[in-house]
């Protein structure tokens, strides 16, 4: 089978420049034409420890960051003791031969090693030898005989017009590398066609600014926190041409409760956090709940629980989602696969929400929201429903905010709108808002009352479940094996079901949740009709997941896999639960 | 000159539910009196409070309120502030509320600036959960949670930390005075910029030592004296006078005005284009966006 792609890692110590090199490498398998995939291993630490980066560029949709490299540059003795076996049959590594040592034992057959003398070459162009990472990437360049312009147009993108000298100073560093290279043997000879049609690049994370944004998000509130901060910094350079005031804020209390004021004054807002920031966040997003306020939140999961692993993926927060807040209040959690389903979803929560008049919770992870992806051109013409507002029907006179209704949504009114004044209540209250906390409960008629507006906000779900996507069914009718699955795991699993096919003849399908409340219990089970046996595939300890579909369906998976080891599903990794289970 | 909003166009149906005597009716009257002087309208007119028994006020007026979580009513009325800085935004509420649980926002709002008025009835122990030692209660007070000792911590001292943090408008007034509260809560709201006002609101029934009594047998009025309200330096000694120095006689006034900072809103560089809530939603030129991804 002829090779359709290239997987190139570099790994080093943090403040090597590793990520900046990788993220360049990306652009480059982007504008060469290849489907592109990254991810990076990093960790909590500015300077020092060990980080790497695996980009995967493919001729065909790619689903993964794949497995083993073709390709992995060492910058230090770290990163050449733990990659170095990895390197596929025929492969390359390169590494400083000032200080760093491959060990042949250890290596696959036929790898060629690619000493070049990293430091030295870098200080003939400039004395700190900060380039050093570019005279590797452009041995890698040569190595998978990249176009060379696209060294060059990354590096504009870096520097830009400002500082013409050292994106100069740069090309010279990689042209070094590639003539190392070109010394020792010259190119993998991979014979890759690259198109080099441009194609889009960008993280999960991104692809969420760029939902909110078409849906004309204009509030965000947020404080750092890791893997969401990214959502911050894009906002923050990009929101205000957009008229979206983006707020950094002194916790994540501040954060939702902006958030639901923003929400409350008639803006489109929303707030992002991972794990941690949204425990912070519970009692306000309830708030929003109970005050009917429509707001997005957005949550990117990392290792938990506590402060746990910031720079490592999991799937960990889904109970969390399921059970923010005191009491019972109407929610949607929306799950995406793929930077596309982030764009949509993220949109898409924006009507939600204002149709609802309730928060919608996109549940994201590091391995999506950080990782680079292409993908294909998003379509901005998204359809924007601001949902119903007082002066659409009654009159002011008669006009009470939390009007009993079937659907359960009451018309809304905004501070600014004449005589539809009213106060937005916490406590529990009455059509015209009247507390019936204080004075009045208990009272046998203020016990009706409770029960009929507690019920009326509980009616939204049954809305919320028609408006969000239904549950899908991926791959061949008559599987063997149905996975169940949801958010990021849906690349590295397609991957698996694909290579299961080719190489065993196993026929896998996977059934998954790009909503995850309110559960779509009758498709589900409808679906889960045909399955001959069943394998949930989740990053998290207790399966979250598998326990609320069990709960909705009844279902119990008849088997489950479990990660919660920081790193995210290889394709591999669930291919090989699959043969297990079906063996 | 016929006004067109009456007193009572600010009356809400709802009747208070306050304890007979409790100072927190003289707040209500005295923001009642400042937004009919100003004859504000009522539905351009947000009030929002956290929780506590101040914190029902919004329910009493006829404006438009959020009565949001315990402690959280500063970032509620941020929120809401930045997405239209065309309404007139009040914070209502307690000490436990401000001063206790949501000391955070208290800080941070005021580093800010907003053009926000914040009202708080600080009575100096919890009233709504029965007489606990609030975040202002007098060193040695016995209360319901501290029955032995009485409050062995020291009080926060909120007109110091508003001149520590930013605050460009720090006033004191007293229920027992609700017509120089009306006028310093009028000042407050025309005050561009963070304006707090402590209004000190006896709790009849949980706090015997704070009564009205203890506070008109010491208070002073600050500009009778000649207190200069711009020299900041001045203002932080007239605010440690009360608790920290002395307990014999406590300033009520103006302690601190400046009109030379600029407020948040009229830093925020995405509010140039106009309040946020009545911009076009969308993005015109999707492809400009999109070029720095390819």
């Amino acid at each position: 089978m002829a090779k359709n792609d290239l997987v190139f890692r570099i790994g080093g110590a943090a403040g090597d420049g590793v990520s900046s090199t990788a993220e360049s490498f990306a652009k480059m398998s982007a504008r060469s034409g290849l489907h592109t995939w990254t991810y990076s291993s990093y960790q909590s630490v500015i300077r020092g420890g060990h980080v790497w980066t695996q980009i995967r560029g493919s001729l065909g949709p790619v689903l993964s960051h794949g497995v083993d490299p073709d390709v992995v540059v060492a910058l230090n003795q770290q990163s050449m003791d733990v990659h170095q076996g990895d390197v596929v049959e025929g492969g390359a590594i390169v590494y400083d031969t000032d200080g760093t040592k491959p060990d042949p034992a250890k290596l696959r057959r036929n790898v060629r090693l690619i000493g070049i003398p990293l430091r030295k070459k870098a200080q003939t162009l400039s004395p700190n030898a900060l380039m050093r990472n570019t005279v590797a990437l452009g041995a890698v360049v040569k190595l998978f005989d990249i176009d060379f312009r696209h060294v060059e147009s990354a590096f504009k993108d870096i520097w830009g017009d400002k500082k013409p000298e050292i994106v100069q100073q740069n090309i010279a560093a990689a042209k070094l590398g590639a003539e190392a290279v070109g010394q020792m043997g010259g190119s993998l000879n991979l014979g890759l066609p690259y198109s080099n049609e441009a194609k889009y690049l960008m993280t999960g994370n991104e692809a969420i600014c760029l939902g909110a944004l078409a849906a004309g998000v204009k509030f965000l509130a947020q404080y750092p926190m890791t893997p969401a901060s990214s959502i911050l910094h894009w906002m923050a350079s990009h929101g205000p041409k957009y008229g979206v005031v983006v707020k950094q804020v002194e916790d994540e209390l501040a954060a939702m409760n902006m958030t639901v004021g923003a929400g409350f004054a008639g803006v489109r807002a929303m707030t992002a956090t991972s794990g941690g920031g949204f425990c912070l966040m519970v009692e306000a997003i309830g708030q929003a709940g109970m005050t009917e306020t429509p707001l997005v939140a957005v949550l990117v999961q990392r290792s938990g629980p506590s402060t746990g692993l910031p720079t490592k993926t999991e799937q960990g927060d889904l109970n969390l989602a399921l059970g923010a807040g005191q009491g019972d209040w109407p929610r949607a959690i929306l799950a995406p696969r793929n930077p596309e389903e982030c764009f949509r979803q993220a949109a898409q929560a924006f009507n939600l929400a204002e149709i609802y008049q309730t928060p919608i919770i996109l549940i994201s992870d590091l391995y999506l929201g950080e990782g680079y992806r292409t993908v294909e051109k998003l379509d901005f013409n998204v359809p924007i429903v601001r949902g119903m507002m007082a002066a659409d029907g009654g009159t002011a006179k008669d006009f009470m905010r939390y009007r009993i209704t079937e659907s359960g949504v009451s018309p809304r009114a905004l501070p600014g709108m004449k005589g539809f004044q009213h106060v937005a209540a916490t406590d529990e209250h009455m059509e015209n808002s009247e507390l019936i906390s204080d004075v009045l409960a208990g009272l046998p008629e203020h016990v009706e009352e409770r029960r009929k507006m507690h019920a009326k906000r509980m009616r939204k779900l049954d809305g919320l479940r028609k408006d969000t996507p239904p549950p899908e069914l991926w791959g061949p009718k008559n599987a063997d094996l149905t996975l169940l699955i949801w958010g990021s795991t849906w690349g590295p699993a397609h991957e698996a079901i694909i290579q299961v096919d080719e190489t065993e003849g196993v026929k896998v399908n996977s059934l998954e949740f790009p909503t995850i409340f309110p559960f779509h219990a009758e498709q589900t089970e409808q679906l889960l009709r045909g399955a001959k046996q069943t394998l949930a595939v989740e990053g998290n300890y207790t399966g979250q997941f598998t326990r609320l579909l069990r709960a909705e369906t009844g279902h119990k998976a008849d088997r489950f896999y479990g990660k919660s080891d920081g790193e995210p599903f290889t394709w591999r990794d669930i291919a090989d639960h699959i043969l297990e289970a079906v063996a | 000159m016929k006004l067109e909003f009456e007193m009572d166009t600010y009356k809400s149906e709802i009747k208070p539910t306050w304890c007979p005597g409790c100072g927190d009716f003289a707040v209500l009257r005295a923001l009642q009196t400042a937004i009919h002087a100003l004859q504000l309208e009522p539905w351009n007119l947000l009030i929002v409070s956290g929780i506590g028994c101040s914190s029902n006020l919004p329910h009493f007026l006829s404006t438009y309120g959020f009565h949001a979580i315990h402690g959280r009513a500063l970032p509620v009325a941020e929120g809401a502030k930045l997405a239209n800085p065309e309404l007139e935004v009040i914070v209502t509420g307690g000490d436990g509320d401000g001063y206790g649980i949501g000391v955070g926002h208290f800080i941070h709002a005021m580093r800010r600036n907003f053009d926000i008025t914040y009202l708080v009835m600080n009575n100096q122990i919890y009233g709504l959960t029965t007489g606990q030692a609030s975040p202002t209660s007098e060193k040695g007070m016995k209360t319901k949670s501290t029955p032995i000792e009485g409050v062995i911590e020291n009080p926060v001292d909120p007109i110091s930390l508003a001149l520590a943090s930013g605050a460009t408008y720090v006033a004191r007034a007293f229920s027992g005075d609700v017509k120089t509260m009306a006028e310093l809560v009028k000042n407050g709201i025309q005050h561009h910029g963070f304006a707090l006002i402590d209004c000190m609101s006896p709790c009849v029934t949980y706090n015997k030592i704070n009564t009205y009594d203890f506070f008109r047998e010491r208070v002073y009025d600050l500009q009778k004296e000649g207190h200069d309200s711009s020299d900041m330096k001045a203002a932080f000694a007239k605010a440690i006078e009360w608790p920290f120095v002395q307990r014999d006689r406590i300033p009520l006034g103006l302690f601190y005005r400046t009109e030379d900072v600029p407020t948040y809103e009229d830093l925020e560089p995405a509010l140039k284009k106009g309040p946020p809530v009545r911009q076009p939603l969308g993005v015109e030129n999707p492809d400009e966006l999109l070029r720095e991804f390819l």
